[in-house]
């Protein structure tokens, strides 16, 4: 019986491609956004809220997960594939706080959870994960943030953008990039998302995480104060340009 | 009579736990010592583990099931904290030991006897008595090891519910004396643990 499901479903195509895995990349693509920025004294991700029903419980679809500690997770793609992902990864932190009496390092669990995505593009019987993670946290003094993805690749990133529109957002921050510390750091992941999502706290989530303290989601009040200004800074340069011209 | 206490079964340990409920906290007291044989290894061991923010969780037995138990119990409670944004009621958190314990009981006990207090918001403190055969018993104070035989005739005697904490560390601190009169293998350092509405405490030390 199980012979039926040792064929791969991901079989490599004549030149070269894994389709499946382009096709799970696709499926990220539609996904909500998602931003992450690694700032000197802080790790930032700032997500586009994800629209709900009337009568849905918006607090349920929460995006931005704590793995451990000092480690988040955000997701771009399929949300219950993301899931699946999120509650190893959560096992692995716990199992290896009991082995080895540390915590897992971001690197660690962000290599687990790609270890886990390349597993499932060389199976039998089943599909790639249709989702891109930010692992984001602190290993002791330093921000770091990491980027999975369905065919199981997972870089360190100083800053970068998943989901939809995403490829417009990381030119942007490919542009705009510094280093920012405090306040600075989610400032330029809002500037970043606001490129391409709507600019008001209804719409985006914002996480940060910074040394020694839990991570702290901000306030749809400090999300719009940041927001405005944000608009303040761009409509000041507008008329510094319009003057200078 | 002292060779028999040294071969000490897995049912009577020579560690000492002591616990008990006060007005709205939760007191457990544990010697110090890790002992193999006839020799003292560590005078400075702290046997009471801090689950979450709100409960205290003691062993005695066996130094490595202790340990490696406890550890256990932590880590799966910060996953159960992870995974659904609530951490476990004290109440919880005992059923959940005592079915580990149950489970491994008929293929490879683990051989130690706990202590688990906690302090809940709607619950108050509580007091739970676990021992290697996963018995479970929710209790007003509790005692493991051989010195339970001394101190437990003690607090029926003065034991209260409502005791205030100066009166708690009053009591503890009678059956510190009542063992170190009587005890043969008596440690002389107890480290103390108290968990009440701010979280986990350690009381200094109490001199006997």
């Amino acid at each position: 019986m199980s012979a039926k499901y040792d064929r791969a479903i991901t079989v490599f195509s004549p030149d070269g491609h894994l389709f499946q895995v382009e096709y799970a990349m696709e499926a990220v693509k539609r996904g909500t956004t998602a931003v992450g920025v690694r700032g000197k004294d802080s790790v930032v991700v700032a997500v586009e809220r994800k629209a709900t029903a009337k009568l849905q419980d918006a607090k349920t679809v929460r995006k931005l997960v704590q793995i451990d500690d000092h480690t988040c997770l955000v997701f771009s793609g399929l949300l219950a594939d993301a899931r699946t992902l999120i509650d190893r990864a959560r096992v692995e932190a716990q199992s290896y706080r009991l082995t080895m009496d540390e915590p897992a390092s971001v690197e660690h669990i962000a290599r687990y959870i790609a270890n886990i995505q390349q597993k499932y593009t060389q199976s039998g019987g089943v599909r790639p994960f249709g989702v891109s993670t930010f692992v984001l946290g602190f290993d002791g003094e330093n921000p770091r943030l990491f980027q999975t993805d369905p065919s199981g690749t997972f870089s360190e990133w100083k800053a970068n953008a998943v989901g939809r529109n995403s490829k417009t957002i990381r030119e942007y921050l490919e542009k705009n990039f510094e280093d920012t510390e405090g306040r600075a750091t989610p400032i330029l992941a809002l500037k970043a998302l606001t490129e391409m999502v709507e600019p008001s706290s209804k719409m985006i989530d914002v996480a940060v995480l910074t040394k020694g303290s839990p991570t702290t989601y901000l306030s749809n009040e400090e999300i719009d104060a940041m927001l405005k200004e944000i608009e303040e800074e761009k409509a000041s340069k507008l008329s510094r340009q319009a003057i200078s011209t | 009579f002292f060779f028999l206490l040294l071969c000490a079964s897995v049912v009577m340990s020579l560690d000492t736990l002591i616990g008990f409920t006060g007005k709205n906290f939760t007191i457990i007291a544990a010697d110090k010592a890790r002992a193999r044989s006839i020799v003292i290894m560590n005078d400075n061991e702290d046997k009471i583990m801090n689950l979450e923010k709100n409960k205290l969780l003691a062993a005695s037995g066996a130094a490595g099931d202790c340990s490696q138990f406890c550890d256990f119990v932590q880590k799966n409670l910060n996953l159960y904290r992870f995974k659904t944004d609530v951490p476990l009621s004290t109440n919880a958190a005992a059923h959940f030991t005592r079915n580990q314990l149950a489970v491994a009981l008929r293929k490879s006990p683990y051989q130690c006897n706990l202590l688990l207090g906690g302090y809940d918001e709607d619950e108050g403190p509580s007091l739970y008595y676990l021992d290697y055969l996963a018995s479970l018993q929710k209790m007003n104070y509790g005692a493991q090891g051989h010195a339970s035989y001394f101190v437990l005739s003690l607090l029926d005697k003065d034991y209260r519910p409502d005791l205030s904490e100066e009166e708690a560390i009053q009591l503890l601190t009678r059956c510190f004396e009542g063992l170190k009169k009587r005890f043969l293998i008596n440690s002389p350092n107890f480290i103390i643990k108290i968990v009440d509405q701010n979280g986990i405490r350690e009381i200094p030390q109490i001199h006997v």
